[in-house]
């Protein structure tokens, strides 16, 4: 339970007697979890980050992304994980994980003359 | 042809009044991703209404030659010509009494646009073919909150009680032919009481004792209710007739 | 590294367009100022849902009432992109909203002006949603990749709200005596609180300058301000109307239209509160998210039995 106390410019009298604007808004209650939104826009694509939004639960969460991010025909189908479970690189460490892959010319088919005749390849 | 005017009208206000009352929630609902939700259903069974008038209005038209549309339908007949049922003008009350009352009725709307879509009427069921997609949307949607409110805390269990309490006497109307109808409305409450008792067993819900059932909305006797959404829905066409907006 | 290094690469990467990602390295400053910055358009999408929402129930006509609902509804849907934006910059929605109920974050003043007649909602989205958009399109090019990728979203959705306003507007223009001077009414009644929308003049703006350098914000106020009285007092011809700003010239040299002074003492004043509607609009919203409380709460109880019951269930 997280209780905030905010003060507005009343110095130093008690809260309870400075009237006006203090803060009655106490977030007590346990909000509803985090979601990552992936939508798949039509067959044969790939199921793509979309956005986030809150849900009570899985169920609930793939509705509230039907009615949130499809509202325009976006989707024909829709993946939910729970923010918290979302496991990402560390940017500090981008050097040592990506750059060494630009070095690597030999991966990419251009690296390669072929003859004229062989044509596509 | 004068019948299946009047059943496409009773057709019509039903979906209307309830997306009327369904928009009332747009800015004001419980999270941001409910009110949207529910804003959804409101546009759903606008579409829906909006197909009925538009028929409704061709049928008139070529029978007497006058020139009715949607729009006159929806904003110029009064409160004693509106046919809606009765469960869809009630106050929208809290969120229990909002979801109950949207899930009685899309199970009650499932049966019989499930039945309308074989009707011999070409456009009913073209229509209700179509609706039926969007309505199995709303059951769910309906069903899976009556289950949270009544499985949920002690307090959601006690406001979605006595929202049961509340509605299930409008219910009765459902099943009850007006003389206008094409469906025999009486055989869909065995179906209709079999989902609500399933989502019910689910949502640790009991289904109440018997009570007496108000009827009136098919013939335009209406609830209190109903005076009060024409008058502000009506407003502007009623002030300033004719025009086009 | 030093901090100053880490201040030193993070300005080369704005400088080289490259966007700022919520695990990224970012000064202290930059993170407030974009989370005050989303999360107060979070806010302007919610509160501004309320003005529109109240002519919900007494649109015209079938078809505008389906639009208004579509309209008022996207906006919820923006709010919500927004406050997800933000959310990963670390505050919650949940504080988000406390600091907004409470009075302490700001929303655009706009919408503590009231909607008197069918008018406003032509209005609101020609002049509102078309000064919004200017800002907007601006902000999709932000330098914060959350912020700058709702933005895109938003924007898609958006160009629907200021052609639709007008069109309101156009068919108003062509009908009664009554309806245009409806129309006209509407455009006197929010022409001046649209230019406040931009904010305080460039003279007086605390934040722009930083914010021009990291690229959160990439026109002046000014700039942007300009741009929309161009656009909208070439746009007010079309409908036959006129805007109510006697200083309303194009000056051919500046190539520009020269416009009058905005009252600045009416723009503070609302944004200190003090504005027709600003206790109606937080009350609307306080009561909203009160009522809402046991809702969430169930639903997360019956969540939180569900997932234990099928882990029971499991074992």
């Amino acid at each position: 339970m997280k209780i905030q106390i905010r003060k507005f410019h009343y110095g130093d009298i008690p809260e309870e007697k400075a009237g006006g604007q203090t803060s009655y808004y106490k977030s007590t209650e346990q909000s509803w979890p985090l979601w990552e939104v992936f939508i798949r826009s039509k067959q044969g694509l790939d199921h793509k980050h979309a956005g986030s939004l809150h849900a009570a639960d899985a169920r609930m969460a793939i509705e509230n992304a039907r009615d949130v991010y499809t509202r325009r025909q976006e989707g024909i189908s829709i993946w939910v994980v729970e923010s918290k479970n979302i496991h990402a690189s560390d940017p500090s460490e981008s050097e040592s994980l990506y750059e060494p892959a630009a070095d690597k010319i030999y991966r990419h088919p251009s690296f390669y003359d072929l003859p004229e005749e062989v044509k596509h390849m | 042809m004068s019948k299946l005017i009047d059943y496409t009208l009773h057709l019509a206000d039903t979906a209307l009044i309830i997306s009327h009352r369904n928009s009332e929630w747009c800015a004001h609902g419980p999270i941001l991703e409910q009110d949207i939700a529910i804003t959804n259903l409101s546009l759903d069974q606008l579409g829906q209404a909006r197909n009925f008038y538009q028929y409704a209005a061709t049928l008139i038209n070529q029978d007497n030659s006058s020139t009715v549309s949607e729009d006159s339908l929806a904003y110029l007949r009064g409160e004693r010509e509106f046919k809606n049922l009765l469960l869809t003008e009630l106050s929208n009350g809290d969120w229990a009494q909002t979801v109950l009352r949207q899930f009685f009725f899309s199970v009650y709307q499932y049966l019989l646009y499930e039945k309308l879509q074989h009707s011999n009427d070409e456009q009913l069921s073209a229509i209700a073919a179509k609706a039926l997609k969007e309505i199995t949307y709303h059951i769910k949607w309906s069903g899976e909150w009556v289950i949270r409110l009544g499985d949920g805390t002690a307090e959601s269990n006690h406001r979605i009680q006595k929202a049961i309490e509340f509605l299930w006497e409008y219910t009765g109307e459902f099943f009850i032919a007006a003389d206008y109808e094409l469906i025999d409305v009486a055989q869909l409450k065995e179906p209709w009481l079999k989902k609500v008792k399933e989502i019910f067993e689910e949502a640790t819900l009991e289904l109440p004792y018997p009570v007496y059932m108000h009827t009136g909305g098919k013939q335009s006797v209406h609830t209190e209710n109903l005076g009060f959404i024409l008058a502000e829905m009506q407003t502007l066409q009623r002030t300033y007739p004719g025009l086009e907006w | 590294m030093q901090v100053q290094d880490l201040e030193k690469i993070f300005q080369e990467k704005v400088d080289q367009e490259i966007k700022i990602e919520p695990r990224d390295w970012m000064p202290e400053a930059y993170r407030k100022t974009n989370l005050r910055q989303i999360s107060q358009h979070a806010h302007s999408e919610v509160v501004g849902m309320l003005p529109e929402g109240n002519w919900i129930t007494r649109a015209p006509s079938l078809k505008r009432k389906a639009i208004l609902i579509a309209k008022v509804q996207d906006e919820g849907g923006h709010g919500l992109y927004l406050y997800s934006a933000a959310e990963t910059l670390g505050m919650s929605r949940e504080q988000m909203i406390d600091d907004l109920l409470s009075g302490k974050a700001k929303y655009s003043s706009i919408f503590n002006y009231p909607t008197l007649s069918w008018a406003d909602m032509g209005a609101i989205g020609w002049l509102v949603d078309g000064a919004a958009i200017l800002n907007q399109v601006m902000l999709c090019r932000t330098s914060y990749g959350p912020y700058s990728r709702a933005m895109v979203r938003i924007c898609k959705e958006e160009s629907f709200h200021q052609r639709q306003g007008f069109e309101a507007l156009l068919v108003l223009s062509r009908g009664t005596a009554e309806q245009k001077a409806m129309c006209q009414d509407a455009i006197n009644r929010w022409w001046w609180p649209s230019l406040m929308m931009f904010g305080p003049k460039d003279s007086e703006s605390t934040n722009s300058d930083q914010s021009i350098k990291w690229k959160i914000k990439r026109k002046t106020n000014d700039e942007l301000r300009q741009s929309f009285v161009d656009m909208i007092a070439f746009q007010v011809k079309v409908l036959g109307m006129t805007l109510p700003d006697p200083h309303l010239k194009w000056n051919e040299e500046r190539q520009h239209y020269d416009f009058g002074e905005i009252n600045w003492d009416e723009f503070w004043s609302v944004v200190k509160g003090n504005g027709p509607c600003n206790k109606q609009r937080l009350a609307a919203r306080r009561k909203a998210h009160e009522e809402g409380a046991w809702v969430r709460e169930a639903a997360m109880a019956y969540a939180e039995k569900k997932a234990a019951r099928e882990k029971q269930k499991a074992a």
